[in-house]
């Protein structure tokens, strides 16, 4: 099952033995990939680089255990209220994140199905584009909608919510994931081969059946890597939860309170008048390392799982 | 769908029994629903925004430059000419690299190296780094030491094109992998090398995919305003770039930011319709990928 | 052929996009400024500004009159928050740095390092307001008072118990976020604390505009923020006259720009570097900028010096 499409790659080479110039040729390209792939380590480094000093320099002042254990987080505040417990963030950062899935997974994925499976070409080529417009408003719009315009809609539907509070931000969350969700998973979906829909169909299957029981499952790959940039785009967003989630020092289950997830934390700090040398300004790298690892940990989980399940067709 | 599958669809939902009939357009119902759910949602924004600033748009709005001094006169030229020299650069950056990459793992790399699952990784990792350590990234590294390019429109280009880098990637990657392997195998099989087949059969192949990637990752760099805010980019500058690797710039989410923080009332509205002209830069930026798409999409 | 046809459509666009790009290079402006401008000095270079978010419109408003009479030059202005405009500034990355409260002994010794002196330069003021919803009506409050409403550690529940004439209404705050300069301002002046405000019964944001809303939105809601969000928000919101022993005073320009308005009154100020002012468009910038004080202020919006902190101001610079 670990066939790729690179399983070429057994027979390559007795095609290729050809003249040598060719060869070098395509060695030099090679390298040229491989080097733009470097690349992408060489980010990783940087950000590494950039966020682990300080980040050590944080934890000479700050003990690790207050750090990871640690259930408030006030680092901003005074004398005694001062706190540095990280959990709380990681928290509102997946319960965040949780809920704006929440609304952008069926969503996205029911509208990535309609429109590979139900939807006629010319619907396609015009709605594509325009939920790919949602990708690109700007997130400080975003904000303000949840803000303006969502929550009052929630509370007169009758929740009974804070100014600022989980859920609009959750909802806006999602409806900013949306977009990538339904496109990425849109074009997963139609490169499925018509071979497979039309055996289906071949042995009586209904439409509803072909769509989930056989599109979806090979498209999976692909599928998986929507949710992935999804969720990604979600755990790292920052104005949205900035503006409508607002600020609160403690752990809380509850949707209608407020919460601060990670990333809006680093805004907003990095955006403050403290001096930069202060034990303050190095909540900001210590939090990004936080952010870094965790993101890498939820990553390789999810590889693993793709890797178990991908399929390939033909 | 094809002619072919068509009439098979066809077939198959006429020969279907009433309660398939009735599971099948339940289904189709919900299906539209959530399309109908995003579109509303862009809808009330859009209309939001429209609501607030509409009345701001002209085309001294586009030409002027900013003004504190008399908001009447405040217009978002030079926000307009950063965003997009900011898009070019950008562009121009992330798809060779994005697509080199993206070949790069999916026909050249030997999946059991451990340093090419490390690639692998790597990348997915970086689509989640939040856009603020990107800034704080750009600021080490490429404002400062050792590319010292200081605050100039190149240094945000590359910051912002090393943010979206991983989007266009993934994406791409994915395009290339839904390319049939039978098609390559054939294209070898005729004599081509590798690189042939992947110039002229593969990449072709991908393409509407890598489109979208593209388009993704644009719209996202497009409104991107915290590593901007952190690299030094300015929020006012009432000139525009003239050079490219010592001029300081300002971009359109960063006059927006501006705006809308403002106390001012009028100022905000400006900030409206400042988002409109960013989304009218998007939508034509898209429609240039989306065009592509269409064009060369193929079904297997 | 249809293809083709668009992509020429696409390239004309961008083409004329990039004519209309060059072709606005020469500066803005408008023509019809002031006076002055007779010697003709041709002044050229760039300013670059950054740090404050509260000071960037009195530097932006300066920039633009400035740039009336002397069009060669450039200044951007950005708003990265006092902190990190003087990280940059110490770095010899910006030439002013715009700060809402004094340079701290850290930032001082990190620009030494440097060999930056940053000369400190009064430009504005600015106030703190206590605001409350329109419904709930709290026309006058002591300092104690306030205390005891914001406070870390806070015994109060309703606006009564602070002071028995209040009315007798569940307390809810909206203020800025620990990580705000009005916060902390506020937390020293009234809490008597550091960077301390009580937890229960509290919303922060950091963004003034969302704090309007939220006191706007809720019917026994008090929150405080910058002076010229409130005024540019009076038919929203009702403010509170602070009382510090003399008398409740409302704020409003004359009495922040005049000290009475106490204790959340607050100098704003601009750090040039001595090094960078000695630049002759650096030094005409802020020579402009101190002798149009009162005209920049008035155009930002921002409350503007008395002629006392005005000739101080212009000391500094001479001095440098």
């Amino acid at each position: 099952m670990e066939a790729t499409s690179s399983s070429v790659a057994g027979v390559r080479p007795s095609l290729t033995k050809e003249r040598t110039s060719r060869r070098s040729g395509e060695q030099a390209i090679k390298g040229l990939l491989l080097f733009a792939a470097l690349l992408s380590v060489l980010t990783t480094t940087g950000i590494v680089i950039a966020l682990a000093r300080e980040t050590i320099d944080f934890f000479r002042e700050v003990p690790i255990a207050d750090y990871l254990f640690g259930t408030k987080w006030t680092p901003l505040a005074g004398g005694d209220q001062q706190s540095f417990g990280v959990l709380e963030l990681v928290h509102n950062t997946l319960y965040l994140t949780g809920l704006g899935l929440l609304v952008a997974v069926p969503l996205g994925l029911g509208s990535a199905l309609y429109l590979a499976e139900y939807a006629s070409p010319r619907f396609r080529r015009i709605v594509k584009p325009i939920l790919e417009v949602l990708a690109g408003v700007p997130t400080i719009v975003f904000g303000y909608f949840a803000l303006s315009f969502v929550t009052p809609l929630l509370k007169d539907i009758g929740f009974d919510l804070g100014t600022f509070n989980a859920l609009g931000a959750g909802i806006v969350l999602g409806i900013l994931v949306l977009p990538t969700i339904a496109t990425v998973a849109d074009d997963a979906l139609t490169s499925v081969p018509g071979s497979l829909r039309e055996g289906a169909f071949g042995l009586g299957a209904s439409k509803v059946q072909v769509s989930l029981r056989v599109i979806f499952p090979a498209a999976l790959s692909g599928v998986v890597a929507a949710l992935v940039l999804g969720a990604s785009r979600a755990i790292g967003e920052t104005v949205i939860i900035l503006v409508a989630g607002g600020q609160a020092p403690e752990i809380t289950w509850d949707p209608t309170e407020a919460m601060q997830s990670m990333a809006p934390f680093i805004a907003a700090t990095s955006q403050s008048d403290i001096p930069a040398q202060s034990v303050e300004a190095l909540t900001i790298f210590a939090v990004g390392a936080t952010l870094f690892l965790m993101t890498l940990v939820l990553n390789l989980v999810a590889i693993r799982f793709v890797r178990r399940y991908r399929q390939v067709y033909e | 769908m094809s002619v072919a599958e068509t009439t098979i669809t066809r077939r198959v939902v006429e020969r279907a029994s009433r309660g398939e009939k009735t599971k099948d357009l339940l289904f189709r119902s919900v299906l539209l629903l959530c399309i109908g759910i995003a579109f509303l949602s862009l809808g009330a924004l859009v209309f939001d925004v429209i609501r607030d600033g509409g009345s701001k748009l002209s085309l001294e709005f586009l030409t002027d430059f900013p003004s504190r001094v008399s908001p009447e006169r405040s217009g978002i030229q030079s926000a307009i000419v950063g965003t997009l020299l900011l898009m070019a650069l950008c562009a121009a950056f992330i798809v060779p690299v994005g697509v080199a990459t993206a070949v790069y793992l999916e026909e050249y790399a030997d999946r059991d190296r451990w340093w090419n699952r490390l690639i692998e990784v790597n990348i997915q990792n970086l689509a989640a780094v939040p856009s603020v350590v990107y800034g704080i990234l750009g600021l080490a590294f490429i404002v400062r030491d050792p590319l010292a390019l200081g605050r100039v429109l190149l240094a945000g280009a590359l910051t912002l094109g090393l943010l979206v880098l991983p989007v266009v990637i993934i994406v791409a990657r994915e395009a290339i992998r839904a390319v049939p392997p039978s098609i390559r195998e054939g294209s070898m099989a005729l004599g081509a090398t590798q690189w042939q087949t992947i110039w002229k059969q593969v990449l072709p192949g991908a393409l509407p995919g890598i489109a979208t990637g593209v388009i993704l990752a644009l719209s996202r760099a497009i409104g991107e305003t915290a590593p901007l805010l952190v690299i030094g980019a300015a929020t006012f500058a009432r000139f525009n770039p003239g050079d490219l690797t010592s001029d300081a710039f300002t971009a359109l989410p960063l006059t927006i930011f501006r705006f809308i923080s403002d106390s001012n009332t009028e100022f905000q509205s400006l900030g409206a319709a400042a988002i409109l002209v960013l989304l009218a830069l998007l939508v034509v930026m898209n429609t240039g990928a989306v065009f592509l798409r269409n064009r060369y999409e193929q079904k297997w | 052929m249809r293809s083709d046809t668009w992509l020429a459509v696409l390239a004309s666009g961008a083409l004329a996009l990039g004519a209309v790009a060059c072709g606005g290079d020469d500066e803005a402006g408008g023509g019809n400024g002031g006076g002055g401008g007779d010697e003709s000095q041709a002044l050229s270079g760039t300013i670059t500004i950054d740090g404050s978010s509260t000071v960037q419109p009195f530097a932006e408003a300066a920039a633009e009159l400035f740039n009336e009479e002397n069009p060669g030059v450039k200044i951007t202005v950005g708003g990265s928050g006092t902190g990190d405009g003087f990280e940059k500034f110490c770095r010899g990355e910006t030439d002013i740095s715009d700060a809402s409260r004094p340079i701290e002994e850290e930032e001082t010794a990190a620009c030494k390092m440097e060999n930056i002196t940053a000369t400190e330069v009064q430009v504005a003021n600015d106030g703190v307001a206590v605001i409350t919803n329109k419904a709930l009506s709290i026309p006058c409050a002591k300092t104690e008072e306030l205390k005891a409403l914001f406070e870390s550690g806070a015994k109060t529940k309703t606006y009564a118990d602070a002071n028995p004439q209040f009315p007798a209404e569940e307390i809810s705050l909206f203020t800025p976020g620990p990580e705000s300069g009005t916060f902390e301002f506020f937390a020293e002046e009234i809490n008597e604390q550091e960077k301390m405000q009580r937890e229960d019964n509290v919303q922060t944001s950091s963004d003034d505009n969302v704090i309007i809303t939220g006191v706007s939105g809720e019917e026994n809601a008090i929150g405080y923020l910058g002076f010229s969000f409130y005024e540019q928000n009076q038919d929203k919101l009702n403010v509170i006259d602070v009382d510090s022993g003399s008398g409740c005073v409302k704020p409003s320009l004359e009495t922040i720009q005049s000290g009475e308005y106490k204790p959340l009154a607050r100098p704003l100020f601009m750090y040039p570097s001595a090094e960078k002012a000695k630049r002759p468009e650096v030094k005409a910038f802020l020579d402009f900028a101190l002798e149009n004080h009162q005209e920049i202020s008035e155009a930002a919006q921002i409350v503007p010096m008395t002629e006392e902190q005005a000739s101080k101001s212009k000391q500094a610079i001479e001095g440098a």
